[in-house]
């Protein structure tokens, strides 16, 4: 069975990417538009991994992990999230909250697929 | 939304966003100290660098970034958001849509936006926005360990991002690899140094290993120019990397801020899938009608029945279409708020701006085309109805002009009105002016209402001077018909020294209509029933006796009427019993004569050819149900022409 992957963003150009990106490589993909429908649909689904951005209305990236962290459900779900240049220390931040990994915008396809393959091997 | 092109969505949401900015900036201009709104600035500046990034933008992405810069210093307390940031931002948003709409773009205007931004954040204007700083060389070494690929890991990705930070040379340290006899070829037993130069701080470098660090070794230490410092290799302290600030959880669990609605629940449907549907929600109205002429005709039970209940389906089809197509007219407000900030920076007016209504929903198309019109109609209120502050003052007002911008929905109806508080409509200039253009004869006795609507005569004008912000071409009478063209109606009130009112009356939808369907002759037409006020028999006597004028008395009020036989020309004698439906466009009425009414009718409204579009009186047709064509009467030129009887030669020739 594919892994299914919930992408968290507040742009919807930025998801419908991601989408593509990954529908292509055969994962199911489900998206949410803050940290706080990522939380609700992380709780009714079941996620191989996630992958958010931190800058979002209504509930951040940053708070949207540290919430799924503190879930027993979603301890173990690698979470990557998508940042820019100018987020300097809040990779620090994120480790800290409980992130798997990074990915810097803008990125290719293939980075992206890529990194996903990486961290569902693990 | 899947299988539409991400590049297409991102135009989209940019729009959308830039659009959020601008609220959120004049926002902040009331409210300087507003930290959700200043976030929300932030997020929204940030989302489009990322996103445009991602799509190619790149342009739009790298100056975006400026901006965002700025207000990121305005986030940490830094820099406050003054006038002169808010408007040097909302400058910088103007271009920010041109890059991302692919508008062509002057050159320079760029750095002139920047040059500006930074004067704002800086305030005298010395340092740019970010100043960067000066480059460093730092030895980078490195280790992974053993098991690193055989967990997943790779180096080429950290050895890329350390590239990203500045020119690199990259060395790569054997001393741990094994004779080949020994070697495993899936151990990591290289190592690396890398002398990278970069303007970032240490803190970057660092960055790049943070999800390995735990297991690796790493050496980072500043290379100084000078050989003696080098030789002591002491490692540069950096007080940001020590002082790692916890996340300010507090502020970023900060619930979403209000009014401004969730979008999760929202879905994108591009126009034109809409109007797909309206159309074919049309041609099942007609089909029905036409369902429901066979079944009246036949006397089988069972297709009176199912003729009904698809009578009543296309009938809550269509009501729930208008809803989906509606949107609330607070969007198109939310526009003037920009208009009015500048015309006050313009004018010099002190100028306060209130909306009131905004929740009213109007068809999208109608929202559209209504900008342009309103656009016009504030302008003219700020710019010739509101007086100066000095002025104000001496006749004893408050120093601060007030527009209000406000909608409510009256049955079929949406009414607009614009409402200033300034000096209102000079009468003896409107008459001076329109006597000057040959409108009306000089001294000719006018009631109050008939000069105001003067104001809307093709070519009137006013404004003794055509300044910046009127005189752009556009006079009232565009604007009339403008509104006309919806369907709709305009008027003006205005009491001197008081201000003055325009009122706009717009129907709720475009493209079906109720209407009344009356027979003239031997054709049928259709009449808006939104328009209708009430039937009425005209008696033959009273036919008789108002041969010469076209005059009935309605509860004590005369109302004028057309004889639509004589106006189209049906060369039929009239039936004995004639109707007089007695249409309105809120301050005027007029009678319609026609032969006999037919009833009410689910008119969708098809546009008349190109060849046909001079014809006044009709504004449509519509497709009955045993195929026939009915034309839609123009109910604003019917009562314009019955208002004067003069003219209704002229409309009928």
């Amino acid at each position: 069975m594919s892994a299914s992957i919930l992408t968290v963003d507040d742009s919807a150009s930025l998801r419908q990417a991601i989408k593509i990106a990954l529908t292509g490589e055969g994962y199911a993909v489900s998206e949410a538009p803050d940290g706080q429908a990522g939380v609700s649909a992380a709780d009714a689904g079941d996620f191989q991994l996630i992958i958010t951005d931190l800058n979002m209305p209504v509930m951040d990236g940053l708070t949207m992990i540290r919430t799924l962290r503190g879930k027993p459900k979603h301890a173990g779900v690698p979470i990557i999230f998508l940042t820019t240049e100018s987020d300097a220390d809040i990779k620090a931040q994120a480790k800290a909250a409980g992130a798997t990994g990074w990915l810097t915008k803008p990125f290719n396809p293939d980075q992206l697929i890529t990194v996903v393959k990486k961290v569902l091997a693990k | 939304m899947s299988g539409q092109d991400p590049v297409a969505i991102f135009r989209i949401e940019a729009r959308d966003l830039l659009e959020q900015v601008e609220l959120d900036l004049l926002t902040l201009a009331e409210r300087q100290d507003d930290r959700e709104t200043i976030d929300a600035v932030f997020r929204s500046l940030h989302t489009l660098k990322g996103s445009g990034a991602m799509f190619g933008f790149d342009a739009l992405a790298a100056f975006t970034h400026h901006c965002e810069t700025a207000f990121d210093r305005v986030r940490k307390g830094e820099v406050a958001a003054s006038p002169a940031l808010i408007s040097a931002v909302l400058a910088a948003r103007d271009h920010m849509r041109a890059l991302a709409e692919g508008e062509p773009t002057e050159p320079g205007v760029e750095e002139a936006l920047l040059d500006d931004l930074r004067r704002a954040v800086d305030g005298a204007g010395a340092a740019p926005v970010s100043t960067p700083p000066s480059a460093k060389t730092w030895r980078v070494r490195f280790s992974l360990p053993p098991e690193t690929f055989v967990n997943g890991g790779r180096p080429l990705p950290l050895l890329d991002e350390l590239r990203d930070l500045g020119p690199c040379e990259v060395t790569a340290v054997t001393d741990g690899v094994p004779a080949v006899e020994d070697l495993n070829p899936t151990d990591c037993r290289l190592a690396w140094d890398v002398v990278v130069t970069t303007e970032q701080p240490r803190s970057a470098i660092e960055d790049v290993f943070i999800f390995v660090i735990d297991d690796m070794t790493l050496d980072i230490t500043e290379v100084v120019d000078e050989p003696a410092a080098q030789a002591v290799a002491e490692v540069v302290p950096d007080a940001k990397v020590a002082a790692i600030e916890p996340p300010k959880a507090a502020n970023s669990d900060a619930p979403p801020a209000e009014g401004r609605p969730r979008v999760a629940e929202m879905l994108r449907v591009p126009a034109e899938r809409l109007d797909e549907l309206m159309d074919r929600v049309g041609e099942l109205v007609i089909a029905q009608s036409r369902l429901k002429q066979v079944a009246a005709s036949s006397s089988d039970q069972n297709l009176m029945t199912v003729s009904e209940q698809i009578e009543q389906l296309a009938s809550e089809l269509r009501e729930i279409m208008m809803v989906v197509r509606m949107v609330p007219v607070g969007q198109l407000f939310g526009r003037f708020r920009r208009l009015i900030h500048d015309l006050a920076i313009e004018t010099g007016k002190t100028i306060n701006f209130a909306t009131d209504g905004e929740t009213t929903e109007l068809d999208k198309t109608i929202i559209e085309r209504l900008a342009d019109p309103l656009v016009h109609l504030i302008r003219n209120a700020a710019d010739h109805g509101l007086e100066t502050p000095e002025q104000r003052k001496a006749s004893g007002k408050p120093e601060t002009g007030h527009i209000l911008l406000a909608a409510r929905q009256s049955g079929a109806e949406v009414v607009i009105t614009i409402t200033d508080d300034g000096r209102g409509v000079d009468r003896a200039r409107v008459r001076a002016k329109a006597e000057e253009n040959g409108l009306i004869q000089p001294g000719q006795v006018l009631t109050d209402n008939e000069l105001l609507q003067l104001i809307f005569a093709p070519g009137f004008s006013t404004a003794t001077a055509v300044t910046n912000l009127s005189g752009r071409g556009v006079g009232m009478d565009v604007v009339k018909k403008t509104i006309e063209g919806l369907r709709g109606a305009i008027e003006i009130t205005s009491t001197p020294g008081q201000g003055s009112v325009v009122s706009l009356r717009i129907p709720l939808t475009l493209a079906i209509i109720d209407g009344l369907l009356v027979r003239v002759g031997a054709s049928r037409y259709v009449i808006p029933l939104s328009s209708v006020e009430e039937c009425v028999e005209l008696p033959v006597e009273q036919d008789l006796r108002s041969a010469g004028r076209s005059l009935v008395t309605l509860r004590d009020q005369l109302v004028p009427f057309i004889r639509l036989r004589q106006m189209f020309n049906t060369g039929q004698e009239p039936d004995p019993h004639q109707k007089i439906v007695v249409v309105s466009t809120g301050q005027e009425r007029v009678g319609l004569v026609v032969d006999q009414i037919l009833g009410d009718h689910q008119t969708v409204i098809k546009p008349l050819s190109p060849f046909h579009a001079a014809v006044g009186a009709f504004s449509g047709a519509t497709i009955l149900g045993d195929g026939g064509v009915a034309l839609i009467l123009d109910i604003g030129c019917l009562v314009a022409a019955g208002q004067r009887p003069d003219a209704q030669l002229r409309a009928a020739g």
